[in-house]
């Protein structure tokens, strides 16, 4: 290795050529290099955006769902195939339960003689109230937005709108319909 | 008459170097072809025997072609649309000629997940991944998530129950991401004051689905993501792969 000098060389002086010096070179690299980075910031942001559509073309989540007085105690499946709920009758409210299973995502079905609902693709059980008791099910099935419509008297279920056992929200007025 | 051809104007433009009968043809005649010049010109021996390298990157490769070319095919006559994906893979069967094209496609899914594993294997008991070539295997740990990720959109587009059921299943994991999914850890904390910014319809799994569940959005989707997305994002990752595995000194050097 050679001796290290004994002063730290000068910096060379600036040069100036046609008005382009070290320093304003510099300046404008750094302000193309950082319009270039936020252009593909931007890019990348819209793109990703881009992938969130504004509208979906899905059926409607709110529907009619008959007379309360229609609905005798118990699991009701007449909606089951068509909205993908359960309207369940105990003795003084009428909820509706989501039919999804909390698991993965599969269609439970509810065993009348076993009383309970059972997902065939990995066996979580939930009771009559939605509460999971067996299986892989870490909590209970949501139940949907259920009221009675002040026009008709119809009860009115939204899916879009879901209250979750686990959150204290069944308790919430539009969880349930109160029954005489 | 030979003569006259092989002195023509027309096939010297396309046979610039003539027969290769010495080593500097033979180097010319490799690196001026834009197919040839992705092989090295030359091999080592032991890079062409089976008990070696199992052959397994090679066969993982035909078969990623094989599934291109056969995909191409079936392209010509799949629509991805929940009105007709069902019934043109059944017609995929009952009215093309060799109604086995999606057949031969599904298997060589099969056998390319599988020969991705088998070479894998090979690496690793090679050591093939030691110093200098960790960011090789790195790459084709990527490759091998880009792989099943290709089986796992694939496996949407028939549109069966089998197909529906497997993606509602798979997709609703993608709601269990950190941060970035509904019923993940930690996703009341990205919110703007009261507005919760993760929410239904805008987490993960809503942008892998484009919709609140597996419906003609995520069919559409995963069919762009399968033909063409992750092909790309697979093609050029290979290039880097094949690339590292020529500047490393060539397949089935010492390690």
């Amino acid at each position: 290795m050679s001796t290290a000098p004994d002063t730290l060389p000068s910096s060379p002086p600036d040069v100036e050529l046609d008005g382009v010096t070290r320093r304003s070179t510099i300046r404008w690299m750094a302000l193309a290099w950082t319009g270039f980075a936020a252009a593909t910031a931007a890019g990348l942001t819209a793109t990703v955006r881009f992938l969130f559509p504004n509208v979906l073309f899905e059926p409607p989540t709110r529907f009619k769902a008959g007379d309360p007085s229609s609905y005798a105690t118990g699991v009701d499946e007449r909606w089951k195939e068509k909205f993908g709920v359960w309207i369940v009758r105990d003795t003084n409210s009428i909820y509706a339960l989501v039919a999804v299973c909390v698991h993965l995502g599969c269609t439970p079905n509810w065993l009348q003689a076993q009383n309970k609902f059972k997902c065939p693709c990995h066996g979580s059980g939930y009771y009559i109230s939605g509460i999971n008791f067996e299986g892989p099910a870490p909590r209970p099935l949501e139940r949907a937005e259920i009221e009675v419509s002040g026009e008709d008297g119809q009860i009115i279920v939204d899916k879009a709108t879901r209250y979750l056992y686990e959150r204290g929200q069944w308790s919430d007025a539009k969880a349930f319909v109160k029954m005489a | 008459m030979q003569q006259a051809i092989v002195s023509s104007q027309l096939w010297r433009s396309i046979f610039r170097v003539g027969i290769p009968n010495t080593n500097r043809k033979r180097v010319l005649a490799m690196l001026g072809n834009v197919v040839l010049h992705l092989h090295p010109v030359k091999t080592r021996k032991s890079g062409v025997k089976m008990r070696y390298t199992w052959c397994a990157g090679g066969v993982t490769f035909f078969l990623f072609l094989v599934l291109t070319f056969t995909g191409l095919l079936l392209m010509f006559y799949y629509r991805p649309t929940v009105e007709y994906a069902y019934v043109d893979i059944l017609d995929l069967r009952e009215q093309v000629p060799f109604g086995i094209m999606r057949e031969v496609h599904r298997w060589g899914a099969h056998a390319m997940v599988i020969s991705v594993w088998i070479h894998m294997f090979r690496v690793f008991m090679t050591g093939s991944y030691k110093p200098p070539r960790e960011f090789n295997w790195v790459i084709g740990v990527i490759l091998l998530v880009l792989t099943l990720l290709l089986s796992f959109t694939g496996y949407l587009l028939p549109w069966d129950q089998l197909a529906i059921w497997a993606i509602t299943v798979g997709s609703n994991m993608a709601s269990a991401t950190p941060l970035l999914g509904i019923q993940g850890p930690g996703t009341n904390l990205l919110k703007i004051g009261d507005i919760q910014l993760v929410t239904s319809t805008n987490d993960a799994r809503f942008g892998l689905l484009g919709g609140r569940f597996v419906g003609a959005g995520a069919l559409l989707r995963f069919y762009v993501l399968h033909c063409v997305g992750i092909p790309l994002i697979a093609a050029f990752l290979m290039a880097v792969h094949f690339w590292r595995v020529r500047k490393d000194g060539g397949i089935s050097g010492p390690v």
